[in-house]
């Protein structure tokens, strides 16, 4: 290896990841043949949708022409729970995981042998594009259970050859004890965990530059540039973002390098659309909408055209790393108001729901979301109306405690009520927008 | 022997008192006692005035939640003991007070002290047979 290739950040698959457009887009579609006719024959709920669109595999001869399918939502996935998803027998299937649903069921995704190398490959992708190395001592610090996230990223960081310390969530002091003393130089965990350390070394009068960390890879739950300044330059890493969700395959969807500048989607193994969260219809390149992913070679749990509900954009220009791989923007929102609080998934409507239940009370209402120290806060604000009102002080405080009560057994997270005056929540044209989401602001 | 008291849902900031208070004198209503509970989100401000429904109404127009409740007014000797002798006579009664505030002006010899009870008429039935005075409304709008 020459010096210059030394100074270069090693690119894991530089063959796949640099490969020309053109190359790239046949490969997309062939595989993306294979996939629907395999699909076609072993998953009647893309029989029945490609008959009832009165599709063949036969019809999809461009890429192009994969807008013409229908598109996969999560309601699909839980009218088949748990395994009508999958396109092959369950004695091939060697790991399965969830998402993390907290009302109804969850969602279960199955993985074959090929899966999983695939899986740790693409995880080694974002990885080493983040400047993981084998010199690295990784530090994974998500939970380890049904959850894509800690397995996904201790495959990735083992096949680099890197040393993975799967110390799991929780016990903030002992994870800093371990990082003092086994020197994790990767440091994998939600941001807003990264904050509750460095929180808590300030406390302890840890000087988290002194430790060997010197990169973050961050995922989990939707964080803005300014945290990550923040977390760079409380814990001295470079701070970067991966993408990725159970439904798809898990962390190694997409990833950034070290430019900072969107995470690069792995169009070999998935096709990435952006579409328009209201008509379904596909937008042109480089405009802000939903993103929509097809995967091409997964075999368990392949899916076509899934609706991720997440609002981003792509850009296709080559990125100074030299992958070619379109990039995708840190995610923006959700086309379905889901709220990611304290790592659990909140919607607007269960909100709705609650306030609903609670006899006389159809009020007006915004979510506000915000972030106290590393902990994530939920305000539910509530117009006032005569039904609600009390001249007691302590029927007025009964009420919000209850409400209070019933969010935290509909929610799984604690929320808190705030009555405010009549019409003095912004009332929106057409689509009501209800969240303040400050963390991403 | 009720009186009628509005209250007034206020959001704990600047400037919302005044423009309660100002809507009401562009009515042309009179307040004649007021009692404000307070959190640190909001406020209960409660008032008897000299016109009820005009306030009601007036407020309504502002953007105000309003509540009219029915509260009681007794006449307080303006002595030592005269609020303690009063409470024991609920207390035996049975009666719970949910809160209670004075009255600027006096009646004679008297404090005025308004109550509100769970049950107001249980409360006005114990007070006058202990021969406690209670007021009736049309007397406080216009003291």
């Amino acid at each position: 290896m020459s010096d210059c290739e030394k100074m270069m950040p090693k690119i894991w698959d530089r063959d796949n990841e640099c490969m020309s457009r053109d190359r790239l887009e046949a490969l997309q579609l062939a595989r993306l043949q294979q996939t629907l006719k395999r699909v076609n024959e072993h998953v009647p709920c893309y029989q029945n949708k490609f008959s009832a669109f009165g599709l063949g595999v036969s019809d999809i001869r461009t890429l192009d022409d994969l807008a013409k399918l229908p598109f996969t939502t999560k309601e699909d996935l839980r009218l088949n729970y748990p395994y009508g998803m999958f396109a092959v027998p369950m004695r091939e299937v060697v790991r399965i995981h969830s998402s993390s649903g907290t009302t109804g069921k969850p969602t279960v995704v199955g993985y074959t042998r090929n899966d999983l190398k695939t899986w740790t490959q693409l995880a080694a992708r974002f990885m080493t594009a983040a400047g993981v190395t084998p010199d690295d001592i990784v530090h994974i610090a998500f939970g380890y259970g049904l959850f894509t996230g800690a397995f996904g990223l201790h495959y990735g960081a083992e096949e680099i050859g890197a040393s993975v310390i799967p110390i799991s969530s929780g016990n903030t002091d002992k994870q800093i004890m371990i990082m003092q003393d086994y020197l994790s130089s990767a440091l994998v965990c939600t941001p807003s965990y990264a904050l509750t350390l460095a929180d808590r070394m300030e406390k302890k009068g840890i000087d988290p530059k002194r430790l060997s960390l010197k990169v973050g890879l961050f995922g989990g739950e939707p964080w803005s540039e300014e945290m990550r300044r923040e977390i760079e330059q409380r814990l001295g890493v470079v701070a970067t973002d991966n993408y990725g969700l159970s439904e798809v395959m898990g962390p190694g969807v997409a990833g950034e390098c070290q430019h900072q500048c969107g995470m690069h989607i792995f169009e070999d193994h998935f096709i990435a659309e952006i579409i328009d969260p209201e008509t379904g219809e596909v937008l042109p390149r480089g405009s802000i909408g939903e993103l929509v992913l097809t995967s091409i070679t997964k075999e368990a749990f392949p899916i076509i055209r899934y609706r991720t509900r997440d609002i981003t954009r792509l850009s296709y220009e080559t990125c100074e790393c030299g992958r070619t791989h379109a990039r995708m923007a840190k995610t923006m929102g959700r086309s379905d108001d889901m709220l990611i609080i304290k790592g659990v998934n909140v919607f607007p409507t269960q909100i709705e729901e609650v306030l609903f239940q609670v006899e006389g009370c159809e009020p007006h209402y915004q979510l506000v979301v915000d972030r106290a120290g590393t902990m994530d806060t939920l305000e539910v604000q509530v117009e006032v109306n005569e039904r609600i009102f009390f001249d007691e002080m302590r029927k007025q405080h009964a009420f919000v405690d209850l409400l209070e009560k019933r969010l935290l057994s509909m929610l799984g997270v604690g929320a808190k009520v705030k009555l405010v005056e009549p019409s003095s929540i912004p009332r929106h044209e057409g689509k009501a927008n209800r969240v303040i989401d400050k963390r991403v602001q | 022997m009720k009186v009628e008291q509005i209250s007034i849902f206020i959001e704990n900031k600047s400037g919302r008192l005044a423009e309660v208070t100002q809507s009401l004198g562009d009515s042309g209503v009179n307040i004649r006692a007021l009692s404000l509970a307070d959190t640190s989100d909001f406020g209960i401000l409660r008032l008897i005035v000299d016109k009820t429904d005009v306030a009601k109404q007036a407020l309504k127009e502002r953007g105000f939640t309003v509540n009219k409740t029915a509260v009681v007014a007794v006449e307080v000797p303006d002595c030592p003991s005269g609020l303690a002798g009063i409470l024991q006579v609920l207390d035996k009664g049975g009666v719970n007070v949910e809160y209670m505030y004075a009255f600027v002006e006096r009646c004679g010899e008297n404090a005025v002290i308004i109550f509100r009870f769970d049950d107001p008429e249980a409360a006005i039935k114990v007070l006058l047979e202990n021969d406690v005075r209670v007021l009736e409304g049309e007397r406080v709008y216009t003291m």
